[in-house]
């Protein structure tokens, strides 16, 4: 009798399994639009075209022709639980100019209706007076920042808010004393490669005593084919300030890999507080793992100031390969680090993702709660370091990574590393790795929830913890998307 | 790559008084580990397995070998004596790396506890199978320079009741490098309980590498631990490989008391269905103590069990390191893996290095790992001070409440009697009772034996520096251990 109840459920999960895999990628569209390309390969010539074609200072230029030739030293990352196919970055092109205008558009009326079509379709609209979700927008299509909403609203508090190419134009002492602040040139594979070659980002600058009245938000978008995207996000909270800042991202289904090299730098000053969340929905690839946007970024957040708070909050659902690990160095005493994650990888996609909480002051407290769902024939590790150092007393750490496994050909993988070099932390780890169980299933069924709203409400359950972080509008999103990016339910 | 050098023309110039003095079986592989050894070398910090040791540096020293067997002047088993209580054991000996012939304790037909050397042809099969050299560089260099070492085979569906006992001394004048293997092989249905000690004799500096292979059969039980007391100049690497069949249970216990450097790196390959593991580890450090335990299990068909627990104690500027991965293979549904490493940092200098991991490639299973560092519970030692328990000996009492819960996992229980014991003079800072075996040792041989009263004035100057009386001289030692007398033990009254 309980056999044949749970084949029943397999045969219902199943059919759900092919409807779900039907699901299109919804964003998978490209949009015609006239780019201006830049050759492709990577060396000083094109570093110095970029440089030019952005108009820029000759120090910015000297920073990326130093991070250069840095990079030209460093090997690929190999300690990943990735499988990396070979990358050949004189392949790519890493220029891409979809607005076709030497300087970015003023007004709404330059932009290329094209452009606003697209943004519209994505669900991000560029018109401030059809804006109803009291949010401002960057957005950013391959290499350059179409439109920036809300910022005359967001100057009158003395905010600024802004593409990065027009900070380094109108604010450069601000971009010049943060720059590689947090993430160095030096840091990285990809953190190098990003600053020779970085295009557009977002500036965010949050003067003393300002809470920010509206959330901010970039929104990336690769359009053109064998193009990379670098862009660099910079955000300053000064004393005693808040800010909640959101990042998108989409792009075009192709055959083709994609490479994404992003930087983020957080500093966060005395008193201030920065929550920063990700709904990361790049192009994952078909189900044969064709394609795919390969997302290599780097994020980190300083907590510089006294009592001051960073929180990371990501949903991981896109990408072929995601290495990426938002991090936080909290070196000023009191402050206090949060990161919680949702990485759902499905069919042949691979995620190595996780967090670093590096403890420097004193009495700093930092909170990781991981969720991994992995499906298909996907890879989905967690890596995470916590380190606590010699002076930084009272230090505390609580992590937490569950995985949960939908079906037998994945993957779910846990690497933490604790460094503890001093008497007074506390630390403690915890994961667990489970399916969803027959149990829950038939207990959802006999009180008449459809094995696909089952599914459905466990997954979203397990994942509840970190959606609730996220902010009302991209919580419902990323509901959906939870949904949407899993195929293998059958326990 | 300096540090291999030296062991890469060591070999070279001395093969041939190697190969005379081991055996065919032993001989067959060296070329295959010296070749593998000469590719590797010794790994660095930047190798993620080593991260936290040292290798390079700790073999650097130009440490003496017994290439040639020396004959050894004492027979240890007319002078020592394991004093644990209640406990009778078939007691064997190996001295650095060489076996000793053992007085004949009636063990069931056919089983073998001896040389490994001279017994090596029974385990052809075996030895070297499980550990290979491509993979690890000290397993490559224990390969190509050892000579013999402890063996024990029980035969198919062989019980044999009585704990065996192995003492691995390190004893030598000059600093001294030691190579030895071990050799477990249980046939189907065999059950065999296995105690091996080691204890560095001479205030020297010693550098022991340690291979040791089990091979437990269907059906199988094998209980083994192992007891580490050695001085703060010791190195100890040691390579213990596991393959498991069907149904076998396997237990594993490591006590780390009293070490230098210690490294112990523990691979355990589950292939048959029902197999069961249970991994238990206890390490207390203090001074420069360093102790780095690298575990991993494979679980690499369905229905295993693993359990893994390891607590350290870590004081003054001891670094502790623990690595354990769990593996559950493709299609390896129904595993149980759990995994737990707690950590108590009592003082500021002290170091912890966790990674508790997991590798899972099937949906059907159930694992979990923890981790923790921590200090003790400020409440709990507040009430017992209320209670009228001074605050040391509080504090003794939530340490020794720590690490009791490992100790209990121990299935021997005179032995867990014993080390109830030790481990509260070790948190004493007491001379622990290994030192009684030492005074045994000490009373049988002929006074101007100064080679153990060296090594037991090391014992206790060690004492007096933990109480904080340094500089107690050796005249005062030597003096102290005439008046040493034994509590009349069997060996003195005779």
């Amino acid at each position: 009798m309980q056999d044949g109840a749970n084949n029943l459920h397999s045969d219902e999960s199943n059919q759900y399994v092919r409807q779900l895999a039907n699901e299109k990628y919804k964003y998978g569209f490209t949009t015609d639009v006239h780019t201006d390309i830049i050759p492709k390969g990577l060396n000083e010539d094109i570093i110095r075209l970029i440089s030019e074609k952005k108009q820029e200072p000759k120090w910015l230029l000297e920073f990326r022709l130093k991070a250069y030739n840095h990079w030209l030293t460093l090997q690929m990352p190999q300690w990943a639980h990735l499988n990396i196919p070979p990358i050949d970055y004189q392949a790519i092109s890493y220029y891409a100019d979809p607005t076709r205008k030497k300087e970015g558009p003023q007004s709404l009326d330059e932009v290329d209706p094209e452009l606003i079509k697209t943004f519209n379709k994505l669900g991000i609209p560029l018109h401030e007076q059809r804006q109803l979700t009291g949010m401002a927008v960057d957005a950013v299509m391959d290499s350059v920042s179409v439109k920036t909403t809300f910022r005359d609203t967001l100057l009158e508090k003395g905010i600024i808010f802004c593409s990065f190419s027009e900070a380094v134009r109108e604010h450069p002492d601000l971009v010049k004393k943060y720059l590689g602040s947090v993430v160095g040139y030096r840091d990285n594979f990809f953190a190098a490669l990003n600053s020779a070659v970085f295009s557009d980002g977002s500036f965010v600058y949050i003067p003393k005593g300002v809470r920010c009245p509206m959330e901010l938000s970039t929104y990336f978008r690769i359009n053109a084919a064998n193009i990379g995207q670098f862009e660099r996000t910079l955000i300053v909270a000064d004393d005693d300030s808040y800010v909640s800042y959101l990042e998108g991202c989409t792009a075009p289904q192709r055959d083709e890999n994609q490479l994404h090299a992003a930087i983020v730098e957080i500093v966060v000053h005395d008193r201030a507080e920065v929550k920063y969340s990700t709904v990361q929905n790049w192009y994952p690839g078909d189900a044969e793992g064709k394609g795919g946007v390969y997302n290599f970024v780097t994020k980190r957040g300083h907590c510089k100031g006294m009592d001051s708070k960073l929180s990371w909050t990501q949903v991981e659902t896109g990408s072929a390969i995601t290495w990426k690990y938002p991090s936080c160095i909290l070196s000023g005493d009191n402050s206090t680090a949060e990161f919680y994650s949702v990485a759902v990888t499905n069919n042949y996609q691979q995620a190595d993702t996780g967090t670093k909480m590096i403890h420097l002051g004193r009495n700093t407290r930092s909170t990781i709660v991981s969720k991994g769902i992995s499906a298909g024939h996907s890879q989905n590790s967690y890596r995470g370091l916590v380190k606590v150092s010699e002076r930084a007393d009272n230090a505390r750490n609580h992590s937490q990574c569950d995985s949960l496994l939908l079906g037998s050909d994945c993957g779910a993988h846990t690497f933490p590393y604790m460094d503890i070099h001093n008497d007074t932390a506390v630390v403690e780890h915890e994961a667990t790795t489970s399916k969803i169980s027959e149990d829950q299933l038939f207990y959802c069924n006999q009180r008449g929830i459809t094995t696909e709203d089952a599914v459905g409400l466990i997954v979203n359950g397990y994942a509840k913890e970190v959606i609730n972080k996220l902010p009302m509008e991209f919580a419902v999103e990323a509901q959906k998307l939870l949904a949407v990016s899993l195929e293998g339910t059958v326990g | 790559m300096n540090a291999a050098r030296q062991y890469i023309e060591l070999y070279e110039s001395h093969v041939e008084a190697i190969c005379r003095h081991g055996s065919p079986v032993m001989n067959a592989l060296r070329e295959q580990a010296f070749s593998d050894f000469k590719r590797m070398g010794f790994p660095t910090p930047k190798h993620e397995k080593y991260k936290y040791t040292d290798v390079e540096t700790l073999f650097s020293p130009d440490y003496g070998l017994n290439i040639n067997r020396l004959s050894i002047p004492v027979n240890p088993y007319e002078v020592f004596k394991c004093d644990v209580p209640n406990m009778s054991t078939a007691l064997h000996f190996v001295i650095n790396d060489t076996y000793l012939p053992a007085r004949p304790v009636p063990l069931p037909d056919g089983v073998i506890a001896g040389s490994l050397r001279d017994n090596a042809e029974k385990v052809r099969e075996y030895y070297g199978c499980i550990a290979h050299t491509s993979s690890d560089a000290i397993v490559a260099l224990n390969t190509m320079l050892a000579q013999d070492g402890f063996l024990l085979y029980v035969p198919k569906g062989v019980v044999v009741d009585c704990p065996l006992q192995l003492v691995n001394i390190l004893r030598a004048d000059v600093d001294f490098m030691v190579n030895r293997r071990m050799l477990v092989v249980l046939e189907e249905g065999a059950q065999a309980r296995l105690l091996v000690c080691d204890h560095a004799m001479n205030d020297v500096h010693f550098m022991a590498t340690q291979v040791a292979e089990v091979f437990a059969g269907r059906d199988s039980v094998f209980e083994f631990c192992e007891f580490e007391e050695n001085h703060e100049q010791t190195v100890r690497f040691s390579n213990l490989f596991v393959r498991q069949e069907g149904n076998s249970q396997v237990r594993l216990n490591g006590v780390t008391l009293h070490n230098g450097v210690t490294r112990n790196t523990i691979e355990v390959a589950l292939v048959g269905r029902g197999a069961s593991l249970d991994v238990g580890g206890i390490a207390i450090a203090d001074g420069r103590e360093h102790i780095d335990n690298n575990i991993f299990v494979n679980h690499q068909v369905p229905d295993c069990v693993s359990h893994e627990l390891f607590k350290y104690v870590l004081d003054n500027e001891a670094v502790g390191a623990f690595a354990g991965k769990v593996c559950v293979s493709h299609g390896a549904q129904h595993t149980e893996a759990r995994q737990t490493n707690k950590n108590l940092c009592a003082t500021k200098g002290a170091r912890m290095f966790t990674q508790p991991q997991l590798e899972i490639y099937a949906d059907d299973v159930k694992c979990s790992h923890g981790a923790s560092v921590g200090q003790l519970d400020e409440a709990a030692l507040f009430y017992m001070q209320q209670r009228g328990i001074s605050r040391d000996e509080a504090r003794m009492l939530l340490m020794f409440a720590f690490v009791n819960e490992v100790i209990d996992l121990i299935p021997m229980d005179a032995l867990r009697d014993r080390l109830h014991l030790l481990i509260e003079k070790r948190f004493r800072g007491e001379l622990n009772a290994c030192t009684d075996s030492a005074r045994h040792y000490q009373g049988a041989l002929s006074p101007d034996n100064g080679e153990t009263e060296r090594g037991l004035q090391e014992l206790k100057s060690r004492q007096a520096k933990r109480k904080g009386q340094a500089g107690l001289d050796y005249a005062k030692a030597r003096k102290e251990l005439q008046e040493l007398k034994c509590q009349g033990c069997n060996i003195c009254r005779q």
